[in-house]
């Protein structure tokens, strides 16, 4: 049984039909990569798993649990945690607070060693831990997102354009960093624009177009592929 | 003499001002509304007072602390009530439901204790008289200005430092980002109007014991006033209402004893348009840049 399920979901904004019948699937362990333009809809299927959105039809099914109706505060604490597009931290907080409301749904207790681990993870966060997060740059900032998200303790970490707006050398260490979290074991749902980079580390990849998904299979597969080498990797 | 006393009376005003501006600018930093009805609600507090310890003759402690609870379950009522369902609305819209809450609230309390003004006992009577009498100084202005500053210890003490506190700076600047840590944004909500109304009943309560008459309207202008002590210190910052609240009063006080009665509000008003055109996001009001 797969830890998350997507079955045939319809998203809608008002009268946009943003996704139409998107399903996949993500297993223990995997790092599994969302591909495609501009628009596609990948956001929106980020923001669906979470219940920030409702599909119209279709569900979401984690750890054999039907997610129709969970508040979005209560899919965190059913081990899912996500690093929006844009990074979304709290600018106006500290390193430290916002790593602290990345643990809000914690025990009180655990807060301190899950800094602790973020930190050996991310040393520069600890450098700066009680400088004011607007004023980090945007690498740090990512680092922070993602630290951040590893405070909930997530059995799925889904990421969406973690290396967005980044220099060349930063997305190396972004992937870098996930491919260190898929090391240990940490579920990834990996949502990307640098198809390259993405179908490097994932175990499995799906592409998506205009809110459907057209070609599926291992990242390698991918990578190989003459539709995925024309439209995403200039080849 | 009459300078001091003119400075104590300003800072007495000024820290009404404040404890009502604080419950103005929390709602505005997480709800992102005005909720015009909060002056009314200081008025709900003082009548609850009025009659616990007029009517029923409770210790006035006792009547603060039932007017705070009163306060706190009207203030989150109106909350779930009103505004709670425009959370997606137009503000315009969410604008005209908190006037008319503000109205719903004046003209029940007209229904259902009258038009005609009540006096007030003050909480706390007597005073201190020091200098041989020169300068007299009411145990009402001293609980005054010790309640304002006892608040703004404790809550910046919560918003600081407390897991919910934090929970609510988080929900100001982004709620779907708060939704995503597991912060539940509609409790929060919530709590902010809670503790806003709970501040609400003691400003209430210290108000009309310092100016004793109290009727429908009585929060009305003192919740205008409030609120441009928001603005004039930044809104949203809660540092920002207790600098915006005194400073205020002040000069509400001082235009009153030294240039005239009738210009005071002016005056007032006058000095929030010159901060605001130097300083747009106000005193304290901060901007902080998104980098990418
Ligand atoms: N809040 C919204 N209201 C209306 N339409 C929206 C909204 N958000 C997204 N859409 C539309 O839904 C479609 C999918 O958007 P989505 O953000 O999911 O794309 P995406 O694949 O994440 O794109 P990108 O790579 O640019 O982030 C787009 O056509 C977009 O215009
Ligand atoms: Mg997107």
């Amino acid at each position: 049984m797969a830890l998350l399920q997507v079955n045939d979901i319809h998203v809608y904004y008002g009268s946009i039909h943003a996704v139409k019948g998107v399903s996949f699937e993500v297993n223990q362990g995997e790092v599994v990569t969302l591909i495609g333009a501009n628009g596609a809809g990948k956001s929106t299927v980020l923001n669906t798993i979470s219940g920030l959105l409702h599909p119209r039809t279709g569900s979401v099914v984690f750890e054999d649990k039907d997610l129709k109706g969970v508040q979005p505060h209560k899919v965190v604490e059913h081990g899912l945690a996500q690093v929006p597009e844009g990074r979304r931290i709290f600018l106006q907080m500290s390193v430290e607070e916002n790593l602290e409301m990345g643990a809000f749904t914690q025990p009180g207790s655990t807060v301190e060693p899950g800094i602790a681990d973020v930190y050996e993870r991310f040393p520069r966060l600890k450098e700066r831990r009680k400088q004011i997060a607007g004023t980090l740059s945007g690498g740090e900032q990512q680092m922070l997102a993602m630290g951040r998200a590893l405070m909930s303790k997530p059995k799925l970490l889904m990421l969406d354009e973690p290396s967005m707006g980044l220099a060349p050398i930063l997305v190396e260490q972004i992937f870098d960093i996930i491919k260190e979290l898929h090391a240990a074991g940490t579920t990834i749902l990996l949502v990307e624009q640098n198809a390259q980079a993405a179908l490097a580390v994932a175990d499995r990849a799906y592409v998506m177009e205009t809110g459907k998904i057209t070609l599926s299979g291992t990242g390698a597969e991918l990578m190989a592929s003459d539709e995925v080498q024309k439209a995403y990797l200039g080849g | 003499m009459s300078f001091l006393n003119n400075v104590i009376t300003g800072i007495s005003l000024g820290s009404i001002y404040a404890i009502i501006a604080l419950g103005y600018t929390m709602v505005y930093g997480i709800a992102k509304m005005l909720n015009f009805a909060h002056g009314d609600v200081i008025m709900v507090g003082a009548y609850v007072c009025f009659f616990a310890t007029g009517s029923f003759g409770l210790h006035p402690v006792a009547g603060v602390l039932l007017a705070m609870v009163v306060c706190t379950i009207l203030g989150t009522v109106i909350e779930g009530l009103a505004y709670k369902p425009l959370r997606q609305a137009p503000s315009l819209a969410v604008l005209i439901t908190a006037i008319g809450v503000s109205w719903f609230l004046q003209n029940s309390a007209q229904l259902l204790w009258g038009a005609a003004p009540k006096v007030f006992t003050p909480v706390v009577s007597g005073g201190l008289s020091i200098f041989g009498g020169q300068l007299n100084i009411s145990y009402v202005t001293i609980l005054t200005v010790v309640s304002c500053l006892v608040i703004m210890v404790l809550l910046s003490a919560f918003i600081g430092k407390g897991k919910m506190g934090k929970a609510m700076r988080a929900c100001s600047e982004d709620k779907g980002a708060a939704q995503l840590m597991g912060i539940n944004v509609n409790s929060t909500i919530s709590m902010t109007f809670a503790i806003g109304s709970a501040l609400a009943a003691i400003a209430g309560v210290l108000m009309c014991s310092a100016y004793p008459t109290l009727m429908p309207t009585t929060g009305s202008l003192p919740g205008i006033k409030a609120f441009t002590a928001a603005v004039f210190g930044g809104i949203g910052s809660v540092p920002g209402a207790f600098v915006g609240g005194l400073l205020l009063g002040i000069i509400e006080i001082f235009a009153k004893a030294y240039i005239s009665t009738d210009l005071s509000d002016a005056i007032v008003f006058l000095a929030l348009i010159i901060v605001l055109l130097v300083k747009p996001s106000g005193l304290l009001g901060k901007y902080v840049p998104e980098k990418v």
